[in-house]
């Protein structure tokens, strides 16, 4: 199973071994790691999802799709590297992947 | 920690039962945790049974707010299948109707709202459903299908998400509307229209200023929904979706303060300071609009068991949020933010025709809420002004060449 590491805002680290076909939101819910809200449970509805992804991995994550490009246009403490973790499908290529919490969802 | 320690109850294992929980651990809370639910599952979410689940596009693994093994890792006891006969809040306690008691520290009540039914002749019919719980859901589905036909009563989001999904699975849909239009409680004029005609343009009928007097049924099952003007409508399955009722009763019953609900405070504390309540169950402070009300929403229960989960573990009370909900119907995305309170005009942004626009609600120059229709930036921008209260000018929300980030500014 792809691994990957969710860093919360505090620089506590979690590497978890996530199912491919899930998102890298459903990892992080499913096992409880706090940081990731995702209140809409992955509807891109919400913005609650929101992380960093390490540079080295932008370019393998797909495309935005222009309602997760709008949602992040608005949510706070948005960066260049910023995505909804609701809406990056793992792969067995994800393996590996690093993502970063912001300070807040809300 | 004593052997003694009972630690938190929660009565009600759904979306906010089973989020408090999971964040009081989050949270760093090391005592007991005991989650009762009535269902026979662990919490799920509720809001795809009418969307993605219903059409087939999730699965019962997604649905689950935590996987299985994770109660027991947390060490949060679950007991499932469970009916509540009684609360004691002088004695703390929790009586199960199997006779089984269950002793409290502090308790949470998110016990959640009930479909309200409608007590017309032939209501007690089979395949007359409602849609609140997975089971519900499951007695749905295994009635649609390509040529089966869905009456829907009332044309509120369950009723017309429940219709969207039926196309989908090739059923006939028809949706019966008291009132003269659709979503009439919650949605503006213009959102009621737009989502009327796009219904009837995926096949869907919709009958508006509907009379129904009652159902018809062969051998024991539904065939018709009768009508005050004398047509009876056929159908093989009718869904009652006419709004939700608190489960507050037990809460009434142990003398806590009710009122269409259990009233809370904005650390979702109850009238007794042991007993917290969250999610469709309270009636709560809004302070932005300075008044009481009772939400029906997931955003509603994740933020008081927020609250909750906060005030148990002496975290500071989270910032007030915006409310918001949203409801996928075909390829709509429909999000609100706000409640449309104390509102004196509407200013409508982007076409209609287009299934891409928002619906303002103003209070002078004050957004109170926000309707958006494949419109996130109008959701967000909106849902962020809304909190901060802050005037905008009318004629530049309405423009689409000036965009969401401009008007904001």
């Amino acid at each position: 199973m792809p691994k990957i590491t969710y860093i919360e805002h505090s620089g506590a680290e979690h590497v978890i071994d996530v199912k491919s076909g899930l998102s890298v939101m459903e990892g992080a819910v499913k096992n409880n790691i706090p940081g990731i809200d995702a209140d809409c449970g992955g509807a891109c509805a919400c913005a609650t999802c929101h992380v960093y992804v390490d540079a080295a991995w932008a370019g393998k994550l797909g495309e935005k799709s222009a309602m997760e490009e709008s949602m992040l246009d608005f949510a706070e403490n948005v960066q260049e590297n910023s995505r909804l973790s609701c809406q990056i499908k793992v792969t067995d290529a994800l393996d590996g992947l690093t993502v970063r919490m912001p300070e807040s969802q809300h | 920690m004593s052997v003694s320690d009972s630690g938190v109850v929660i009565i009600g294992a759904g979306h906010a039962g089973g989020t408090a929980a999971a964040l009081l651990r989050q949270f760093g809370f090391e005592r007991p945790i005991t989650l009762i639910g009535e269902e026979p599952i662990a919490p799920y979410q509720r809001p795809p049974l009418s969307k993605a689940w219903l059409k087939g596009e999730a699965d019962a693994e997604a649905l689950m707010l935590k996987p299985e093994s994770f109660y027991g890792e947390s060490n949060i006891r679950l007991i499932l299948g469970a009916r509540i006969d009684a609360l004691s809040c002088d004695d703390k306690i929790v009586v199960l109707v199997d006779g089984r008691t269950v002793p409290y520290d502090s308790l949470i009540i998110a016990t959640g709202a009930r479909a309200r039914a409608l007590p017309i002749p032939g209501a007690d019919l089979g395949g007359i459903l409602s849609l609140r719980s997975a089971a519900d859901a499951e007695n749905l589905k295994s009635r649609l299908g390509p040529g089966r036909r869905l009456a829907v009563i009332g044309g509120g989001y369950i009723g017309l998400e429940a219709a969207a999904s039926a196309r989908a699975l090739g059923a006939e849909a028809i949706v019966l509307e008291r009132e003269p239009r659709l979503l009439a409680r919650v949605a503006s004029a213009a959102m009621s229209a737009f989502f009327t005609d796009y219904h009837r343009g995926r096949g869907v009928t919709i009958e508006l200023d509907a009379r129904i007097e009652g159902f018809e049924g062969k051998a024991g099952s539904v065939s018709g929904v009768a009508l005050a003007d004398g047509r009876v409508i056929p159908c093989d399955v009718a869904l009652v979706g006419v709004g939700a009722l608190p489960n507050d009763d037990l809460a009434r019953a142990a003398g806590l303060r009710c009122e269409n609900g259990v009233v809370v405070d904005d650390h979702a504390r109850s009238s007794d300071p042991a007993v917290y309540a969250i999610g469709d169950v309270t009636q709560r402070p809004m302070a932005r609009y300075d008044r009481m009300f009772r939400l029906e929403s997931v955003a509603n229960a994740l933020e008081q068991a927020r609250q909750a989960a906060s005030a148990l573990t002496g975290r500071p009370v989270p910032a007030p949020e915006v409310t918001w909900n949203w409801s996928d119907q075909y390829d709509v995305k429909y999000q609100l933010a706000g409640m449309p309170f104390d509102v004196d005009d509407h200013i409508v942004r982007g076409d209609p025709a287009a299934a891409k626009f928002a619906v303002f609600h103003l209070n002078g120059d004050v957004i109170q809420a926000v309707e958006a229709v494949n419109a996130p930036a109008e959701f967000m921008a909106g849902r962020q002004l809304i909190g901060q209260r802050r005037p905008i000018s009318r004629s530049r929300l309405a423009d689409t060449a000036i965009s969401m980030k401009e008007v904001a500014a």
